[in-house]
């Protein structure tokens, strides 16, 4: 049994992942991030179940970037899985281009928006 | 004391507009007029017989959707109002240059407490002084006087282009709603196609996006976060009745019905990648179209029902459009070669030509291109232009677009000329999806 705040630590320990317009391939920089959400989520005490979400810029069609959020979360799960978290406690969405958390309209913003975002939806 | 009357009229088409309670309907503003729009005057309807005054201005409503067509340009302040082909001055109108006149007259009756209404209009050529068009619609409701407005229009339109109107039709599309901590309300939405009416027929906290009529106008098919992921949900529109038609785990995106109304076009990931599959509604048999590891989506019916096409990026870079055959044989033929980016297309209702999302220089716009054609033809000047959905007589285009950081609609003749924008005050619009021809509203 852990404590809210635990939880609330541990969402704010892990890191999302960027990726370049159009693209789904992991950088070196996002393996580095993953990796260390990895080590988070493979703590002993730890076994919470972690949402995987995919996430565009507002360029380009609806749909094809449903499609494009997924292969993001896609990458970011797979790679999750090869350093051992279990697929059990990982869940995949891509929200596409629907939940930006930046909402100008110019490339400073999109960058925050082409992610893999993991959210905690039980612990 | 006329012009008071004149205001009072129009006070009480604002308020008929406004009647809608609690929900804001589609502005329609046109942006770019056409110089060779055709002069034509609607006269307001005469009033016969007593009781207070019809809570719609037919003459409003027909001279607004002639405007909204850009093939006619309705005289703005009319000399006179004529109620009966008697009452018409001829010389009047030719020397305004005005060759089409329109009038009619609206009458009232109580039968049983109910209040209703008796319809009549003539189109009037006024050069050779006859008549082109007239009908008689007796029994109205009060709520049903818009849409009959609207298919006088496109009585009308027929009578003078040789062409079917799409006046009588829909509009489906998506809302959003900012709260006050910033969280979003999704709505789904259906409308007249000039904004009138309009009936929420969802809301959500989670998003809604991506709807498709059924070919005979009485379902919608869209995609549905509820539940926290994609599924596909069809919901009938005069009863609100839903079904849950697909929720597999990953993408449950992109339907369209098949012209025959039996299969549903789609997309999932459920056996990896994002592929079109195709459902039998009836039967719930489910067949995978397309394969590979890239990304196959946006699936789009020929009107013939015999081919799809669909926006992929199997050729390397990214999404081009491809064709495949519906049954399911032989390989998908890349259509699109022009441009890095081109996706979500519609085709048009004769199945001549696609409308679809092309981008050029970080732009990203509605262009159209003949099937068989290389030739793309840019249409609109936005940045973040999408969802191309024609209307039924395949004269405009209707589109999503961004103004300002907010979404909006627009609508484009298919030559380019014409332009208007539709947008609710305070309030996304997007992901519009216009009827196919209606029987009945």
């Amino acid at each position: 049994m852990y404590l809210d705040a635990d939880m609330a630590e541990l969402q704010g320990n892990l890191a999302d992942v960027f990726f370049a317009y159009d693209e789904s391939e992991l950088t070196d920089a996002s393996r580095e991030s993953l990796r260390m959400n990895s080590d988070w989520l493979q703590l002993p005490y730890v076994s919470a179940t972690i949402q995987v979400q995919g996430h565009c810029d507002e360029r380009g069609t609806v749909e094809y970037n449903q499609a494009l959020g997924e292969r993001r979360a896609r990458a970011a799960y797979d790679y999750l899985t090869s350093l051992g978290v279990p697929a059990s406690r990982l869940e995949m969405v891509s929200f596409g281009k629907e939940r930006p958390q930046c909402t100008e309209s110019e490339e400073s913003c999109w960058q925050q928006n082409r992610r893999a975002h993991f959210r905690i939806t039980a612990r | 004391m006329r012009k008071l009357q004149t205001w009072l009229l129009f006070l009480v088409a604002l308020f008929a507009g406004w009647s809608v309670p609690a929900w804001s309907a589609l502005e329609i503003e046109i942006t770019q007029g056409l110089e060779s729009a055709t002069p034509i005057a609607v006269a307001r309807f005469g009033r016969s017989g007593s009781g207070p005054a019809p809570p719609e201005s037919i003459a409003t409503i027909i001279a607004a959707d002639l405007a909204r067509s850009g093939r006619f340009a309705p005289l703005r302040e009319l000399p006179r109002h004529p109620v009966r082909k008697e009452d018409v001055r001829w010389s009047d109108w030719r020397r305004l240059r005005v060759g089409s006149l329109v009038i009619g007259s609206i009458g009232q009756t109580l039968r049983g407490g109910v209040r209703e209404y008796q319809v009549e209009f003539r189109l009037l050529d006024t050069f050779s002084m006859s008549q082109l068009a007239g009908q008689r619609f007796p029994g109205v409701r009060p709520d049903q006087l818009r849409w009959l407005a609207h298919q006088i229009s496109d009585e009308i339109y027929y009578a003078l282009t040789g062409e079917k109107g799409a006046f009588a039709t829909r509009i489906a599309y998506v809302t959003e709603t900012a709260g006050q901590e910033g969280e979003i309300a999704y709505a789904l939405n259906v409308a007249d196609s000039d904004g009138g009416n309009p009936v929420v027929l969802r809301t959500s906290p989670d998003p809604i996006m991506s709807p498709a009529w059924s070919p005979d106008g009485r379902w919608l098919a869209y995609v549905s976060f509820e539940g926290g992921s994609s599924r596909i949900m069809v919901q009938e529109l005069a009863t609100g009745r839903r079904h849950e038609v697909t929720a597999f785990p990953g993408i449950n995106g992109a339907p369209a019905f098949s012209p025959d109304g039996r299969r549903l076009a789609l997309t999932l990931s459920r056996d990896g990648s994002p592929d079109i599959y195709v459902l039998t509604l009836e039967s719930r048999e489910l067949r995978r179209l397309t394969s590979g590891p890239g990304i196959d989506t946006e699936p789009a019916w020929s009107p013939d029902g015999r081919t799809l096409v669909f926006t992929s990026n199997r050729s390397g870079g990214r999404p081009q459009l491809f064709r495949i055959s519906a049954a399911g044989d032989g390989a998908p033929e890349r259509l699109t070669f022009d441009g890095r980016y081109n996706a979500r297309a519609a085709f048009s209702p004769d199945g001549s030509r696609l409308a679809f999302v092309h981008e050029s220089d970080g732009e990203y716009r509605i262009a159209v291109m003949g099937i068989g054609d290389e030739k793309i033809e840019v249409l609109t000047n936005g940045r973040l232009d999408e969802s191309p959905t024609f209307a039924p007589n395949g004269r405009l285009i209707l589109y999503a677009t961004t103004e300002r950081g907010r979404s909006a609609l627009a609508a484009v003749s298919i030559d380019g000329r014409f332009r208007q924008r539709l947008s609710i005050d305070e309030t996304g619009v997007r992901d519009p999806a216009w009827s196919p021809r209606l029987s009945r509203r």
